[in-house]
């Protein structure tokens, strides 16, 4: 894989600018996400509005891929409903192992497509996942208590 | 004399991609030479037999292969007997065994363990297992500016009350050596034991375990040019013979009866199983290249390799170094970071030139935490690497930053 693919303007943009990475006052929930074999360590926080997600942010350190992946997510999934943000992460999921190629259906993940050939970097991938993986854990559980 | 040794070891010249590989982290593993990789498929293509059992000559030959690697290994390290080396899978499994059979037993609440801020994990969690199961204390030695331990803590850390000191002989971070003399005779003044961790040294310096004072040396074979799942515990015959079995079976007993065992002497006390005998001989073998090259000469090729990058690192002042200020003591590992570049980044960038070097934590985040960083790069040479690699590590460098939107 080129590396001007992986590390697009896209991807560095978000990393170098995360306008997400700040703290969310009256998070709803969070959860802390780890590759403890790399040391990305993140912080995911979320806040609901009844059925919809108000904001989301993100702390924590890691590399430029995880650091983007939590960023790009976060844009994402803000004015999402919980199933249709939960929809979202496994069709990124899918996309990341893929599971699912199909464009037209992932054209939705927006610029978390950007991360699409990360599929190429067997020891990336987990950076990439990293938040995604964070937030279905927030999500199922908030559609369990619900 | 350099490329000569690099023709000794077939995958450096080999192409992975568009690139033929710059191999810079050594200090996870090393590459193999061709008399290693011939040596284990020797012993698996003629001699292949379960030792110490069979009554017929291929047993015994197979038993003759794996007795005399542990001479040679004796020999190699310097202890007085061939009982007291151990064959283990890794340095790891060593520690454990210590851990398990030596400390558990004997520490109480009250006793000490005290080791450096700058150990690997497989030097610092099985002590801190061993600390919360007898309720002692651990302690540790941090680092003085330069990186080397701090005098004043190996003074005061060791204790009437310490029972074990357990230390890297050197850091797989700062690449610094440690003065094991020094602190195995404050150990032994108040009556403890010295652990010393030879992962990062025995392939890199001459070590003689009677010269360090070690109650305790351990390495694996797999950074010293063997195959992975080998490695050596060393200990003092008195202590070995003291301690309990670590895991129970097959080889290590004497007589087996229903509700009682008596086990074997050293050293099958501790060889409980069918063992690693194609690593022994593939350990046996890099003994050999080893001792043919000489350490004078590789102590010299690494000099003038870590000398050689320092200076070129310097030059570029985007560069972070760690524990590249002192004066001595400073073998082929230089860890670093690129200025506002996640380590992992570099990893990936360097990757794409063909450059392989280490990113992340190196299995000492308590160090990490210690330095006030995340994360690091970490380059380490061998005495294969050449001038031309660090040319490559540099000039990769130079790229990561732009590559990265800087």
């Amino acid at each position: 894989m080129e590396l001007a693919e992986l590390y697009s303007d896209i991807i560095n943009e978000h990393s170098r600018n995360p306008g997400n990475r700040r703290q969310l006052i009256n998070a709803d929930a969070q959860k802390r996400g780890h590759n403890p074999s790399c040391g990305d360590d993140i912080t995911l926080s979320v806040s609901f509005d009844g059925d919809v997600i108000a904001d989301a942010a993100f702390t924590g350190v890691g590399c430029a891929i995880s650091q983007a992946s939590a960023d790009i997510l976060s844009d994402l999934i803000i004015g999402k409903t919980v199933s249709e943000a939960k929809t979202l992460t496994e069709k990124f999921l899918a996309m990341i192992k893929r599971e699912n190629t199909d464009d037209a259906d992932l054209a939705d993940l927006d610029e978390a497509l950007a991360l699409k050939n990360i599929a190429n970097m067997p020891a990336r991938v987990k950076c990439a996942v990293l938040a995604w993986r964070t937030l279905n854990d927030i999500l199922t559980e908030r559609q369990s208590i619900s | 004399m350099n490329n000569n040794i690099l023709h000794d070891f077939p995958l450096l010249g080999k192409k992975f991609g568009d690139h033929t590989v710059t191999y810079l982290d050594n200090g996870a593993t090393t590459q193999k030479p061709d008399s290693v990789i011939k040596a284990v498929c020797g012993y698996y293509g003629g001699c292949n037999a379960n030792p110490h059992r069979g009554a017929y000559a291929l047993s015994v030959k197979a038993t003759d292969i794996y007795e005399s690697a542990r001479q040679k290994t004796q020999k190699f390290i310097n202890a007085q007997s061939s009982d007291e080396i151990i064959f283990t899978k890794n340095a790891t499994e060593a520690l454990n065994l210590i851990a398990y059979s030596y400390a558990l037993p004997r520490l109480q609440k009250g006793d000490e363990i005290v080791i450096s801020i700058a150990e690997h994990h497989s030097n610092l969690v099985p002590w801190q297992f061993v600390a919360k199961s007898t309720g002692a204390t651990l302690k540790y030695i941090y680092l003085a500016p330069d990186g080397h331990f701090d005098r004043h803590d190996i003074e005061t850390k060791i204790t009437a009350n310490t029972k074990i000191v357990a230390v890297t002989h050197i850091s797989n971070v700062l690449g610094l050596i440690n003065p094991i003399d020094t602190i195995a005779a404050k150990a032994h003044e108040v009556g403890a034991v010295i652990v010393v961790d030879g992962s990062q040294s025995v392939a890199h310096i001459a070590v003689d375990v009677q010269k360090l004072a070690a109650d305790f040396f351990v390495f694996s074979g797999h950074k010293m040019l063997s195959p992975m799942g080998i490695g050596v515990l060393y200990g003092k015959k008195a202590l070995l013979d003291a301690m309990p079995p670590f895991l129970m079976g097959g080889d290590m007993i004497e007589y087996v009866e229903e509700q009682e065992t008596t086990f074997a002497d050293l050293p099958q006390k501790f060889e409980a199983g069918t063992q690693n005998v194609g690593g022994a001989a593939g350990l046996s073998a890099a003994i050999d290249y080893l001792e043919a090259v000489g350490f004078h000469t590789i102590e010299q090729i690494e000099q003038e390799l870590i000398t050689y990058a320092l200076h070129n690192l310097r030059e570029l002042p985007f560069i972070t170094l760690y524990g590249c200020d002192a004066a001595e003591g400073k073998t082929g590992i230089v860890t670093f970071n690129v200025q506002d570049v996640h380590p992992h980044d570099v990893a990936t960038v360097l990757d794409s030139f063909g450059v392989a070097i280490r990113a992340g934590h190196h299995c000492a985040q308590p160090l990490m935490k210690y330095l006030g960083v995340n994360a690091t790069c970490r380059a380490s040479f061998y005495l294969y690497n050449t001038k031309e690699d660090i040319d490559r590590l540099i000039d990769a460098l130079k790229k990561v930053r732009s590559i990265m939107g800087y």
